[in-house]
């Protein structure tokens, strides 16, 4: 009982004595597994190599500095095809998206027994494989290229897009979707009328955010042969061409930076 | 016109909102329809047009009984009840034509409705109700840019162009302030004199629904315990309905806000 009689007076405290004593076993519980897993990774660690970093570091940064300028006119086209991939790969999965979110819903869907369970499967399933895995996989199957990354992109993204877009919808307001049904329109026109124009923000902000993501997940997709710049990233590292490295690094932290600006301005228009 | 028979309604809680509800509305009469909260006013209302669907007895409309009507035959009857919220339940982001306009949904197909191509005539007589109702003039503005009188307002057009023989009207007043809440009770059944229409005003404002309707009704954990004129709404009657309260000063309000109407 946080409130307490004493001596006639009403004592107000947070916690009860119970309570405090099982925060403090908490947190020291807590501070002791941090020791021992301190120790184990430490045992396993080998320190010789950690106390070499600095030098090493220091010695790539040497060998990639300064970036190869003139390089930079192989780069343009890569970095198109990684633009590509990420903006069709959004779009795809933004048509697949859109179905599977209106069958998640509770409020939409045909049958919450049978039909939600299997829309929610597809957005677990899609979403918790990483588009990296995913772009291996289609290569295997469709071959290297630039239409294995957009699939890869195009999969792993509808998940994500379904999943907020669902809760999207469950959040709408049911009293404007009554108001229409109650004028006897049809189901699909209680969904253009009654549930499109309110999702409608939600959906242009989810489009963006995840092109922004796209773009980010599409610069590595090259490293596994599915196309974009990340090929010519691998090929460099392979043969150690550090300047060639370093300056893809900066050409794909300027296309990240470019679609972060893009997203927040559209982003900031609409809602 | 409407015929309500023993109309039941025990949600899935176990609570019975409704407790075999009988009521005739007569063509073209306005009814207020009083109660507490939980009275079962809004369910009424609801298992009418069955946005709640009643599990029992039966709901006439002229000669069409409504809870057994498949989907499609339930929609052609819905275009024939005009229905009102207390949030306006406008389309916020909407303008305020296509909300007026989403009242013919029920008469235009999918694909006109969705590319906003509705009949000329459908859009004549929305131009003529927001003229009616005072906001021609914000035909192109955002539902959400509008005030709670005016949404309101843009509700009514939208119920009116179904072109119904029925308005169910659900607190129209709750969420606005005394003086609009007036007016927009004197447009609702001056447009309800206007065209003959009948209508079912849910209403909370005891002194309100006296000023306006011929006939109120009133509702008490589900029964009908009151049906009458306004002026047989005696302080035992409120009482009955509401529960033991000092009356006068109810009673004692309308006089008094009938004088302020005389001197505006």
């Amino acid at each position: 009982m946080p409130v307490l009689e004493r001596g006639g007076a009403q004592v107000w405290q947070r916690r009860t004595m119970g309570e405090r004593l099982v925060r403090w076993i908490g947190w020291l519980i807590g501070l002791v597994v941090f020791a021992v897993c301190w120790q184990k990774i430490s045992e396993s660690t080998t320190w010789f190599f950690v106390w070499d970093a600095p030098r090493i570091a220091g010695d790539i940064w040497d060998r990639a500095t300064p970036p190869k300028w003139e390089y930079i006119a192989r780069l343009g086209r890569p970095i198109w095809d990684t633009l590509n991939i990420a903006t069709l790969g959004t779009m795809i999965s933004l048509c697949l998206a859109v179905p599977v979110a209106f069958l998640a819903a509770r409020n939409t869907t045909p049958s919450a027994l049978f039909v939600r369970p299997v829309a929610l499967l597809i957005i677990v399933a899609t979403r918790s494989i990483n588009s990296l895995i995913w772009a291996l996989l289609l290569i295997a199957i469709i071959g290297p290229g630039v239409f294995a990354g957009v699939v890869a992109i195009a999969i792993r993204s509808i998940g994500f897009c379904a999943k907020l877009l669902y809760e999207a919808i469950e959040e709408i307001d049911a009293t404007q979707v009554e108001a229409i049904s109650a004028t006897g329109a049809s189901r699909w026109q209680v969904m253009a009328y009654g549930i499109v124009p309110q999702i409608l923000p939600a959906f242009a902000g989810i489009a963006v955010f995840r092109w922004d993501i796209n773009i980010r997940e599409s610069t590595v997709l090259g490293l596994v042969g599915a196309g974009g710049i990340g090929l010519q990233l691998s090929s460099s590292l392979n043969v150690l061409a550090w300047p060639q490295v370093s300056l893809i690094l900066l050409v794909i932290l300027a296309a990240v930076v470019i679609s972060e600006w893009v997203s927040a301005k559209v982003r900031g228009a609409i809602i | 016109m409407l015929r309500l028979k023993n109309l039941t309604k025990t949600y899935r809680t176990g609570d019975q909102a409704l407790k075999g509800i009988g009521l005739d509305v007569p063509k073209g009469q306005v009814l207020a329809l009083i109660g507490p909260s939980g009275a079962g006013k809004s369910t009424l209302i609801r298992c009418i047009n069955r946005l709640v669907e009643p599990t029992g007895g039966e709901v006439w409309l002229d000669d069409t009984e409504l809870t057994h009507l498949g989907a499609g035959a339930l929609r052609k009857a819905r275009r024939e009840m005009g229905m009102i919220f207390q949030e306006y339940a406008l389309v916020e982001r909407l303008t305020v034509m296509e909300n007026v306009l989403s009242g013919r949904l029920g008469y235009v197909g999918f694909w006109r409705s969705f590319l906003r191509r509705f009949p000329q005539s459908d859009v004549d007589e929305a131009f003529r109700l927001l003229d009616r109702v005072g906001l021609l003039h914000m035909a192109d503005k955002r539902a959400d840019e509008l005030s709670g009188g005016q949404r309101q307002r843009v509700g009514i057009c939208r119920a009116l162009i179904q072109n119904p023989k029925l308005l169910l009207v659900d607190e129209p007043t709750a969420s606005l302030d005394p003086k609009t809440s007036r007016q927009i009770m004197r447009l609702i059944t001056e447009l309800c004199a206007e065209r003959g229409l009948a209508a079912i005003i849910n209403i909370h404002d005891v002194a309100l629904a006296q000023m306006f309707v011929p006939r109120v009704v009133g509702l008490r954990f589900g029964e009908i315990v009151y049906d009458g004129g306004p002026n047989g709404l005696t302080p035992d009657k409120l009482t009955e309905i509401y529960g033991a309260e000092d009356w006068e000063a109810t009673i004692r309000k309308v006089e008094d806000e009938e004088e302020i109407e005389a001197a505006e």
